[in-house]
C-alpha cells in the first residue's frame, strides 16, 4: 500500500521548491524535486556590458548575496585576463567568509533549527537546568537561570495569545523530536539570540560594498578606496570595525553554534545513517591567496570524489566542453534543437513548460516536471555543498579543515562514514563557519599589513575600457556559494555579452532525474527516509532542508516568438 | 501536544506595549523606540505620543507575506533591521501568520495557516508582497502550492485591509522584466486593483525603512502619505544626490575620475563614473544602510538607481552622460531623471531642480498624471 504525498511549498527555503514522495510502509521509497519558479535572467544579460553583469546576477540570491557577484566578476576577469590587486583579493575573502558565517548562522537557526527543535516542548523546562545545560556547554554569557525563566515566560504569553505567527500548524509533539525540554528552551533563546548578532556581522559587507543584502562588486577590484589619511574612505576607523565584527562573529559561532550543534547531534544519531543519498561530492575552491587563476593556492582545494572513495580525489575542469560539466533537460520544461547535454558555453534554452494546468494536484513526473535543467559531470549527478567542500578539503589534506573535522568526529566518537547523512550535512555547514571564521581574521590581518607596507591598490584599470578587449573572449568564474559549487560562464562579443550561462548549486542538488533515470541529490537523499506520519512532512524537510535550498538561482534562457497574453486582474 | 492556531485567540489578547513588556523591553526602552520610529518616519512630537498610544492599546495585526518571483533580498534586509529592538518586536509584533521564509510549517499545514489568516481575520490582515507576478502564458512561471502566483495574489488580496509591496520586484518588475522580459512579469499595482497599495521601493528597500512603513500602518491604521508613484513621501521624496554627503564636492566640480584614482581616495563625488544619485529617490543618503554604517556611494561605488523603475535598462552603470561640471550637469542630470520617470510607470513626474542655488519645489507636485494613467497613457514597451 503506498501512498503519494505532496510538499508544496517547502518552507524556510529561499525560492519555490516542491516534492512529491511515494510513501511504502512507513518509508519513501521515491521521491521528485521541482522547481517551480523561473525568471529568465540569463536572455536578460544578452547585449549588456559585461561590467554590469554582477549586479543583474548578483539578484539571482538575496540569501547567498555576493556569491554570484563573485562569480559574475571573476567570468569576466577570467575572458579579459584580468588580475585584481592583492587588497582586492583580501576583500573580497573576507566579504566571503562573512557571508559563510552569517548564511550558515542563519540557516541553523532559522531555517533549519525547528525541524528539530520542539518549541512547544520548551514550555515544559525547568530554567535552572537550562542555565546548568548552557553553562556546561559554553562560556556564552547569556545563560542565566534568570534568562532563561524570563524567555520561557514571554514564550509562554506568546503560545497563550493564541496568534502563534510563526510557529502556527508546526509539527509540535510529533515523535521525531527527541531533545529534551531544556535543550529546547536553550535552542529558543539561541534561536533570538541569532536574530540580533545576524544583522551585526553583515556590516563588513556594508563597509567594504555600501549595502547588505546586495553589496557592490566591481570588475577589476573593488569599488572602496583605501586612505588611512581621509575621512571618506577606508581608514583605521572603518578597518577597526571590520576588525571587531569579524572577532565578535568568530565568538557567537565558537560558543553557540558550534556547541549546539555537537550538543544537539547525539539526540539525533539516527539521522547520521538518513538522508546520504549520492555518493559523489563536487567541490570547485575558493578563496584564492595567489590570484584566482592559481587554483592550488585556494584554502578551500578543488575536487570531486566519485562513490565515497576518501582516498582519491579527481581534477575538475569547468572549462572542458568535451568530457566535463553538461546540462540535460529530459525532465525539464524546456527544449533544445540538439540532442543530448550541453557544455554551458554552448547553452541554450527555450522554457517549454508541458506540465498540468494550475491549479494542479500532481505533477507529470513521469515526463518533464521542474524548471531546473539537469547539470553532470563526465555523466555523474554530483552533490555539491558544505558536506561536499569538507570531505573534499579533509581528502586533500587541507590543514584547518581535517583538523576541524577530525574535531568535530571526536567530540561525537563517530567515524567519517557519518559524514555521509542529513546529519553530515547540517555538521559540515557548522565545522565549515568554525573555519571561515578563523580565516576571516587571517585576511583581515593581512589586509592590515599590506596597507601598512603601503599598498592600497584596490582597482586594477588597465583593461577597464572596452577598446582594450579582444573581439571575442571567454571565461568561466567560479566559486564556493555557501549552497555549493557555483559557475557563471559569459562569452563577450564586440563588447557586450553574447552568451552567460550559470550552473548554480541548487540546479546540481535539486534537479530531476537524468534521461538514464539517475537522480539528483534530493531526491536520491530521500530515498529510504523513514515517515511515521505521511500527514506530516517532518522527516523530508529535515533531509532538504540539510541542503539548505536556495531555488530562485533556477533562471535560464528563453526566447519567446509567441504573443504574451495580457491579464487585466482585478483592473479597475 | 497540537496547538490551534490562527483561531480568533480565546485568551486575552496583548497589546503591542504589554507584548514588548514581556519582552523584556524597558518602559523607558520602549518610549526611545517610539520617539526613534517617529523621528524615521519623520512625525511631529504630537504624533510620536498618538504613535505611543496607538502601540499600547493595539492587537497586533496578522500578516501574510507571500513570495513570488524575487530572491528574498527584501525579507533578509527586513530581518536586518538595526534599531535595538526593531527586528525582534516587529517580527512578532505584528503576528506574521504566513511567511515562506520563516515559518514552521511546509505544504498542507503551511496553506492551512494562509486559510485560517484569510478567513478568521477577512478584512483586518495585511498583506505584504515580495517579488513579481510572470504573466505570460497563463502564469505557469511561477506556481506554489500547484497554483499560480496570479491565482494566489487575487484571492490572498480580496479580503486584504492593505498591500504592501515590499521592493523593486513588487513595485516595478525589477531585474525580470528587464528587456526582453522573458516571463511578462508584472508589478502588483497592475495585478490588484481596489486596494490601498504602498510601494516601498528598492533593491532590496532599506530596512528602517520597511519597519518604519510597518509601524505607521500599526500606529494610524492608513497608509502613510504617497508620492505619486505609491511610495511613501517620508522616505522617497528626495534625491540621493540631493542628500549626499558627497554633495559639496559636485557643487565644487570634484569628481572622481575612475576607481581607486587620487580622488577617489578622497572621497569626491561618483557622478562621472556613472552615479544615478540625481536621478533616484531614496533614503540611502540620510538612513544609510545597516544600522546607518555606509552606503554606496560613502563605500566608493556609484549609485545604480535600484529604486527607480527600470532602473536595469537605464545602463549601463557606468555610463554618464558626457556633460560640464556646474549647471549644466544638473540640467543634464534632470534630463536624465525625466527620462527615466518618463520611462517608467510613472509618467512624466516633474523633475524639479534642487541645488544651494535654486528654489525647492515638492516632487511630484505638478506631476502630470498618476500611476495609472500613465500606464493608459504608455503601454509598456513590448519586447
Amino acid at each position: 500500500m503506498s501512498e503519494r504525498i505532496v510538499v508544496d511549498p517547502v518552507t524556510r527555503i529561499e525560492g519555490h521548491l516542491r516534492i512529491e514522495a511515494e510513501v511504502k510502509d512507513g518509508k519513501i521509497v521515491d521521491a521528485w524535486s521541482a522547481g517551480t519558479m523561473v525568471r529568465g535572467l540569463e536572455i536578460i544579460l544578452r547585449g549588456r556590458d559585461p561590467r554590469d553583469a554582477w549586479a543583474f546576477c548578483e539578484r539571482v540570491c538575496g540569501v547567498c548575496t555576493t556569491v554570484h557577484a563573485l562569480a559574475s566578476v571573476r567570468s569576466v576577469e577570467d575572458a579579459l585576463d584580468i588580475k585584481v590587486p592583492a587588497n582586492a583579493e583580501l576583500i573580497r575573502n573576507i566579504m566571503f567568509c562573512t557571508q559563510y558565517m552569517h548564511d550558515h548562522v542563519v540557516h541553523f537557526y532559522h531555517l533549519h533549527a525547528l525541524d528539530w527543535v520542539d518549541v512547544v516542548s520548551a514550555l515544559k523546562a525547568d530554567p535552572a537546568a537550562t542555565s546548568a545545560l548552557a553553562q556546561k556547554l559554553s562560556k556564552y554569557p547569556k545563560s542565566s537561570p534568570g534568562y532563561y525563566s524570563e524567555l520561557q515566560k514571554r514564550l509562554t504569553k506568546f503560545v497563550e495569545s493564541g496568534q502563534l505567527g510563526i510557529f502556527a500548524n508546526g509539527y509540535w509533539g510529533h515523535p521525531a523530536f527527541k531533545l529534551p525540554p531544556e535543550a529546547n528552551l536553550m535552542a529558543v533563546g539561541h534561536y533570538l539570540e541569532a536574530l540580533e548578532w545576524q544583522k551585526e556581522i553583515v556590516k563588513i559587507h556594508t563597509i567594504f560594498g555600501g549595502k547588505n543584502p546586495h553589496p557592490n562588486y566591481l570588475v577589476g577590484g573593488v569599488p572602496c578606496a583605501i586612505n588611512i589619511d581621509e575621512a571618506n574612505a577606508i581608514n583605521a576607523e572603518r578597518l577597526a570595525f571590520v576588525g571587531q565584527t569579524l572577532q565578535r562573529a568568530k565568538e557567537f559561532i565558537e560558543q553557540v553554534y558550534i556547541p549546539d550543534v555537537l550538543a544537539v547531534a547525539p539526540f539525533y544519531l539516527d539521522w547520521a545513517g538518513i538522508g546520504g543519498g549520492l555518493e559523489n561530492y563536487l567541490c570547485y575552491g575558493d578563496l584564492p591567496t595567489n590570484g584566482f587563476a592559481d587554483v592550488k593556492s585556494f584554502k578551500f582545494p578543488r575536487g570531486a570524489i566519485l562513490g565515497r572513495n576518501l582516498n582519491e580525489i579527481h581534477p575538475v575542469d569547468p572549462k572542458d566542453g568535451q568530457d566535463g560539466i553538461k546540462e540535460f533537460i529530459d525532465h525539464s520544461w524546456y527544449e533544445y534543437s540538439k540532442q543530448g547535454g550541453l557544455h554551458p558555453w554552448e547553452g541554450e534554452t527555450n522554457l517549454k513548460y508541458s506540465g498540468p494546468k494550475p491549479p494542479y494536484e500532481h505533477l507529470d513526473v513521469d515526463k518533464k516536471y521542474s524548471w531546473l535543467k539537469t547539470p553532470r559531470w563526465k555523466g555523474h549527478a554530483m552533490e555539491v555543498g558544505p558536506l561536499s567542500r569538507m570531505l573534499v578539503g579533509f581528502v586533500a589534506g587541507q590543514p584547518e579543515i581535517k583538523g576541524a573535522v577530525t574535531d568535530a568526529l571526536g567530540a561525537l566518537k563517530a567515524p567519517p562514514s557519518v559524514l555521509f547523512s542529513t546529519l553530515g550535512r547540517t555538521a559540515a555547514r557548522a565545522i565549515e563557519s568554525q573555519v571561515s571564521a578563523i580565516w576571516g581574521l587571517e585576511f583581515y590581518n593581512q589586509l592590515l599589513a599590506n596597507i601598512k607596507a603601503g599598498d592600497t591598490r584596490t582597482f586594477t584599470r588597465e583593461k577597464w575600457e572596452p577598446s582594450t578587449w579582444p573581439k571575442v573572449a571567454k571565461g568561466v568564474g567560479c566559486t564556493e556559494a555557501p549552497r555549493g559549487a557555483l559557475a557563471h560562464w559569459i562569452v563577450i562579443n564586440e563588447g557586450k555579452i553574447a552568451n552567460y550561462q550559470l550552473v548554480v548549486p541548487s540546479t546540481w542538488n535539486a534537479s530531476p532525474r537524468d534521461g538514464q533515470g539517475q537522480r539528483s541529490a534530493y531526491e536520491a537523499s530521500l530515498i529510504g527516509t523513514p515517515v511515521h506520519d505521511p500527514h506530516q512532512p517532518l522527516e523530508i524537510i529535515r533531509t532538504i532542508h540539510s541542503f539548505d535550498p536556495c531555488l530562485a538561482c533556477a533562471v535560464h534562457l528563453y526566447e519567446d516568438k509567441k504573443e504574451i497574453a495580457r491579464h487585466e486582474l482585478l483592473v479597475k | 501536544m497540537e496547538i490551534e492556531s490562527a483561531t480568533k485567540p480565546q485568551k486575552k489578547e496583548e497589546t503591542i506595549y504589554e507584548h514588548m513588556l514581556s519582552r523584556g523591553v524597558s518602559r523607558r526602552d520602549f518610549l526611545q523606540f517610539c520617539a526613534w520610529m517617529g523621528a524615521c518616519i519623520g512625525l511631529e512630537q504630537t504624533g510620536v505620543a498618538q504613535m505611543t498610544k496607538a502601540l499600547e492599546t493595539k492587537k497586533r495585526i496578522p500578516v501574510v507575506w507571500l513570495h513570488f518571483q524575487e530572491c528574498t533580498c527584501c525579507s533578509e534586509s527586513f530581518i536586518r533591521s538595526s534599531h535595538p529592538i526593531v527586528a525582534d518586536i516587529l517580527l512578532d509584533k505584528v503576528s506574521l501568520d504566513y511567511s515562506e521564509t520563516l515559518m514552521a510549517a511546509s505544504g498542507h499545514q503551511a496553506e492551512k495557516s494562509l486559510r485560517d489568516t484569510i478567513t478568521n481575520y477577512k478584512g483586518e490582515y495585511l498583506l505584504c508582497i515580495e517579488g513579481s507576478v510572470p504573466t505570460a502564458d497563463d502564469g505557469v512561471y511561477c506556481c506554489i502550492g500547484g497554483r499560480t502566483a496570479l491565482q494566489i495574489a487575487e484571492e490572498v488580496a480580496k479580503d486584504a485591509k492593505a498591500v504592501v509591496a515590499w521592493g523593486n520586484c513588487a513595485c516595478s518588475g525589477c531585474v525580470q522584466a528587464a528587456k526582453p522580459n522573458p516571463t511578462s512579469a508584472k508589478p502588483i499595482h497592475k495585478i490588484i486593483g481596489g486596494k490601498p497599495i504602498v510601494n516601498v521601493q528598492g533593491c532590496p528597500p532599506i530596512a528602517e525603512v520597511m519597519a518604519g512603513v510597518l509601524v505607521h500602518l500599526l500606529t494610524f491604521d492608513r497608509i502613510p502619505q504617497l508620492d505619486n508613484l505609491g511610495r511613501p513621501k517620508a522616505f522617497y521624496s528626495r534625491r540621493v544626490h540631493d542628500t549626499c554627503y558627497r554633495r559639496p564636492n559636485y557643487d565644487a566640480g570634484l569628481f572622481v575620475e575612475s576607481f581607486d584614482d587620487e580622488n577617489a581616495r578622497k572621497g569626491y563625488c561618483l557622478y562621472k563614473v556613472g552615479c544615478r544619485g540625481p536621478s533616484t529617490y531614496n533614503a540611502c543618503g540620510t538612513i544609510r544602510w545597516n544600522g546607518g554604517v555606509s552606503f554606496p556611494i560613502q563605500s566608493g561605488h556609484p549609485c545604480i538607481g535600484c529604486s527607480e523603475a527600470n532602473f536595469w535598462d537605464n545602463g549601463p552603470f557606468y555610463q554618464r552622460t558626457p556633460a560640464f561640471p556646474g549647471f549644466g550637469i544638473e540640467q543634464t542630470a534632470d534630463k536624465l531623471g525625466i527620462a527615466a520617470l518618463a520611462a517608467s510607470a510613472g509618467g512624466a513626474a516633474v523633475h524639479a531642480v534642487m541645488t544651494n542655488i535654486r528654489k525647492r519645489h515638492e516632487i511630484g507636485e505638478h506631476a502630470g498624471e498618476n500611476a495609472e494613467q500613465a500606464e493608459k497613457d504608455n503601454p509598456e514597451s513590448k519586447s
